[in-house]
């Protein structure tokens, strides 16, 4: 494992995140089943499987939310070495990993401003540079620069999302699909090295949805950021997907490339039951 | 009934009349038990006694109340509308928040100089100042962080005690008792909040409720302590830079030392600013606060906690940052208080001062400083005015909160300034 | 042994007491999810209302107990009830959409409000009643320490247990009951259902108002005396009960008020009476940091 942050474009492909065995149960429900994935920096990895097949579990194992059953999330952290999610308090997930997440239900900060929301993603450098409020309270000049540093990676992001205009607005005002690419931009602003994206597509109108696959390409190609994400439009998930897994019940039942994930017949049948075989919904 | 209201403008007088009638009947079945039957006591037995014409008086009243509000409601509902329709859909901030902010200050300094003569007046803006400092250290806890404290009292007692304690036993003085005072209350709410802020809404709610309550009952039996109910007596009063505020005696008070004929008033004054000082410096001190990481995360906090957690951020630590700063807010304004009173007792710790503070904060606008102000001199004024007829002051305390809150739920000053602004031109 | 056994029995009058107290707030905050801060005092008006209508039997001549309860009962519920419905469509109603702390001011509001109308009509002053059933069983005496069970105990025991049936048949076998318990999970899905949500809120508030309603009869038989303050502090801790037993859960309401009264007979006839209050507030706090849902509460599952 190296130590230091190689640029970008030659590192694709490095191995990031290992998921291995895990086992998520509620009671008697098994949401998930004995999942294995490896997700690669600067490549994209999407979930996919019908309603109720544990993706969004998944991502809660993953960020901290559920401690698994059985099981280990280990992240290969280019600074840190190996460190294993599971065992990590929820909030260490984000702040020392660089796992960063959205949420299925948008969730802003909605009556906070759009560049407020993305300056509190900023939080833990801030509040360092800020000498735990100490320096901050007496306007020092470390505080005063990082304050600086932290807005304009807010207006970068402001930018690279078309979202400007609407910086000193509210939040919560604002319409569903400009809500999501706030939570994507707040969630780059944490500087992740894995984003995951719990459905960025639903509810965007067909303009937006090709952004996000351009904006999607563009993080993990430029940014060399791994990106993991749940989707079931499958117009985005087809276009910039490296790698597919598919998930029924809790299980993985197919993993691969789109191509092969379209042919798949176990991913088919998953999709629209046993007897019918109607290929364009897949 | 002829239909004499024009167009739109809701129901008709029929319904209004069905209304009120409701209302009527409604207060009949209430008085009856309450205003109509009542238990006097005659030779140590109860014997029942009747004022049914109290009770006919109490439902007409009701009933013609009703009538008239709801015709006024109507009235200014249409109003509403016409004005709503002529005004743009973007609501323009609002600049002159920031200018009654400045002649509050302005109001507030000149206030005993213009009053001098007039002790009274100079008391109670003393005791509004309190209310007012311990209402921005509530909203740290309760507008910022939307953490509910119902027990924000103890906090107050923490630092009223302390000084009480090492004034009358080590001859401590008001003003470095001061930070000691702040620290042990910060320590308190840290105490409380750690094991507790975990905890969602309600619970903390019963929780710190029952912590203020722990608070209270500990000063009132532990007497070795705390000098129990009958609290502790002859507290130093704070001195101008050494010199106290006396008739002339042995050593210099404050009137020889600045060759003024000596006048009780001078204290109470000198006391006035000493809170608007304490009041002035908590306000500086939570606006830089709010505009740091640290002040911009107790909102996020507020507004979600899930978010803040997948964004790397230590949501107990927030929240345990705001609790003892609110408490520390909290033990300094207990200090001053023991020191301008001169005598504490639990009396003056109990649950509903916890719920006026919190009162002061919803009622204000929660997370607005100036709200704060304008709802402590509501509260603390209301009273007063009601004291000719002292009877039904709290009663009427009781409906004025009632309708303040029904009338703006928001709070008076429900608007947030954001901390940070990207296009600054559009600054008022 | 023998002053175990004592400790108990008062123990479980005074928690039956907090019980029914506490399923009000449980049932308020199930449905609209907040603190009726007021329901104190609603226990203490039925309290009021108990001794006037205790006074007036008196007078009329009506003296046999078990009739002479059983009106007071039913009169007193009724107009409980009514305070009930008042206090929801004046405090609570109009703030249903706000946020939510201004309910919870002017629920305190409501509260001072109650508390200062009885003094100013019924008076500040203590208000005692004769005893209406002294006396009860010797259950045995153990080193020379006698064990007594009142028969307003046994009345309050069984008129709690008899009135839970009631309850719980109520809560999941009526109609009424499926309807509260639907607003409780979805307001606005009940509301396409066809079910009038306002209506079962205030029904909701009534039956809390009843069950305050025979609260405050029986401690009013049980210990002879009421004033007007009385609602803060049993408000209180039948709200600690609540809480404790998990706010939302009926039976976790009863248990919670159960343990609630034993721990202050107990603490109070073992340790120290002054401080039985800083106990029962002691044991909520170590029961909520390793139960953070209260006992009987269900866990809250954070949707992400």
């Amino acid at each position: 494992m190296s130590n230091t942050l190689t640029p970008a474009a030659n590192q694709g492909g490095k191995l990031l995140l290992e998921v291995e065995h895990l086992t998520m149960r509620f009671g008697g429900l098994t949401a998930l089943n004995d999942l294995s994935l490896a997700v690669p920096a600067g490549k994209i990895t999407s979930i996919i499987g019908p309603n109720g097949a544990g993706k969004t579990t998944f991502f809660n194992c993953l960020t901290g939310f559920y401690k698994p059953t059985t099981g280990n999330v280990r992240m290969h952290h280019p600074q840190y070495g190996p460190l294993l999610l599971n065992q990590m308090p929820s909030y260490h997930v984000a702040r020392k990993a660089g796992v960063v997440r959205t949420f299925q239900n948008i969730r802003l900060f909605p009556n906070m401003t759009v560049l407020e929301n993305l300056i509190v993603a900023q939080h833990n450098a801030l509040q360092r540079a800020s000498r735990f409020s100490i320096a901050g309270l007496f306007g020092q000049a470390g505080y005063k620069s990082a304050r600086e540093a932290a807005l304009a990676k807010a207006l970068m992001w402001l930018t690279r999302l078309k979202l400007l205009d609407i910086a000193d607005t509210a939040a919560g005002n604002l319409s569903y699909g400009t809500q999501r690419r706030i939570e994507i931009a707040r969630a780059l602003c944490v500087d992740p090295l894995l984003l995951c994206l719990d459905e960025p597509a639903a509810g965007l109108n067909p303009r937006e949805s090709a952004e996000l696959n351009e904006l999607l390409l563009y993080l993990s190609r430029e940014h060399n950021k791994g990106v993991l994400l749940i989707e079931h439009d499958m117009n985005v998930v087809m276009r910039v997907s490296d790698h597919i897994c598919v998930l029924n019940f809790g299980n993985k039942i197919a993993e691969g490339n789109p191509a092969q994930i379209q042919n798949d017949p176990d991913v088919i049948k998953a999709y629209l039951g046993e007897d019918e075989t109607d290929q364009e919904a897949a | 009934m002829t239909a004499f209201i024009p167009d739109h403008s809701g129901p008709g007088m029929t319904a209004r009349l069905k209304d009120a009638t409701g209302v009527a009947v409604v207060s009949l079945f209430l008085g009856i038990p309450m205003i109509a039957l009542h238990t006097v006591d005659v030779g140590g037995v109860l014997a029942v006694a009747t004022r049914w014409p109290w009770l006919i008086a109490f439902a007409v009243t009701m009933f013609t109340g009703r009538l008239v509000l709801q015709f006024a409601l109507d009235h200014l509902k249409i109003n509403k509308a016409r004005r709503e329709r002529a005004r743009p859909a973007v609501r323009a901030t609002r600049p002159w928040l920031k200018w009654t902010g400045y002649a509050v200050l302005g109001f507030s300094i000149v206030l005993p100089i213009m009053c001098s003569g007039n002790r009274y007046v100079v008391d109670t803006a003393t005791t509004v100042m309190i209310y007012v400092m311990l209402g921005w250290g509530l909203n740290v806890v309760v507008g910022l962080a939307g953490l509910l404290d119902l027990g924000y009292v103890a906090f107050y007692a923490v630092g009223a005690y302390t000084y009480g304690l090492l004034s009358t036993h080590f001859g401590w003085g008001f003003w470095e008792t001061l930070p000691v005072a702040g620290a042990l209350a910060a320590g308190f709410g840290i105490l409380l909040g750690w094991p507790t802020l975990r905890l969602r809404g309600d619970y903390l709610a019963i929780v710190t409720l029952g912590f203020g309550e722990i608070v209270r009952l500990i000063l009132v039996n532990w007497t070795d302590f705390s000098g129990g109910p009958n609290g502790i007596g002859s507290i130093p009063r704070p001195t101008f830079f050494g010199l106290p505020f006396a008739p002339a005696g042995d050593g210099p008070t404050f009137a020889s030392f600045f060759g003024i004929e000596y006048a009780p008033e001078h204290r109470v004054i000198f006391l006035y600013y000493v809170i608007l000082v304490l009041a002035l410096l908590t306000n500086l001190f939570i606006a830089r606060l709010r505009k740091l990481p640290v002040g911009i995360a107790w909102e996020a906090v507020r507004e979600d906690e899930v978010a803040c957690k997948a964004l790397g951020m230590n949501v107990t630590n927030i929240k345990l940052s705001a609790f003892a700063i609110g408490a520390m807010l909290g033990g300094f304004a207990g200090v001053f208080f023991a020191a301008r009173q001169g005598f504490i007792s639990p009396e003056s710790f109990v649950f509903s001062e916890s719920a006026t503070i919190l009162a002061i904060v919803v009622l204000g606008g929660m997370g607005s400083q100036l709200g704060v102000v304008v709802a402590a001199i509501l509260l603390v004024l209301l009273p007063e005015l009601g004291r000719d007829f002292s009877e039904y002051r709290m009663l009427m305390f009781g409906a004025a909160m009632i309708l303040i809150m029904v009338w703006r739920p928001g709070g008076l000053i429900a608007s947030r300034a954001p901390t940070v602004r990207l296009h600054k031109e559009a600054q008022p | 042994m023998g002053q175990f056994i004592q400790q108990l029995i008062n123990g479980l009058t005074l928690g039956a007491v907090y019980g029914l107290i506490a399923l009000g707030y449980t049932m308020v905050y199930g449905i609209i999810g907040m603190i009726n801060f007021a329901h104190g005092d609603i226990y203490m008006v039925a309290a009021i209302i108990a001794v006037t209508v205790l006074t007036l039997l008196g007078a009329l001549g009506i003296s046999a107990v078990p009739l002479a309860i059983l009106i007071t009962l039913a009169v007193v519920i009724f107009f409980t009830a009514i305070y009930g419905w008042s206090v929801e469509r004046v405090a609570y109603r109009p703030l249903r959409k706000a946020s939510r702390l201004a309910p919870l001011i002017s629920a305190i509001g409501m509260s001072i409000f109650l508390q200062n109308m009885v003094q100013l009509t019924q008076g500040a002053r203590v208000k005692p009643i004769h005893a209406m059933m002294p006396g009860g069983f010797e259950l045995f005496t153990h080193d020379g320490f006698s064990v007594h069970l009142a028969y307003t105990q046994i009345m309050i025991i069984s008129v709690t247990i008899i009135l839970l049936a009631v309850f719980s048949y109520l809560i999941t076998r009526t109609s009424f009951g499926r309807q509260q318990r639907a607003c409780e999970q979805d307001q606005t899905m009940t509301a396409l259902l066809g079910i009038n949500v306002d209506r079962t809120i205030s029904y909701t508030f009534m039956l809390g108002a009843a069950l305050a309603a025979v609260a405050g009869v029986m401690v009013t038989v049980y210990y002879g005396v009421v004033d007007f303050s009385i609602g803060f502090v049993a408000g209180i801790k039948a709200f600690t009960a609540a809480v404790l037993g998990g706010i939302g859960s009926l039976p976790g309401a009863m248990l919670g008020g159960l343990i609630i009264g034993m721990i202050e007979s107990f603490w109070s006839a073992y340790l120290s009476p002054e401080y039985k209050d800083v106990a029962t507030f002691g044991i909520l706090i170590l029961v909520l940091m390793f139960r953070p849902s209260g006992l009987l509460g269900r866990p809250e599952v954070e949707k992400v």
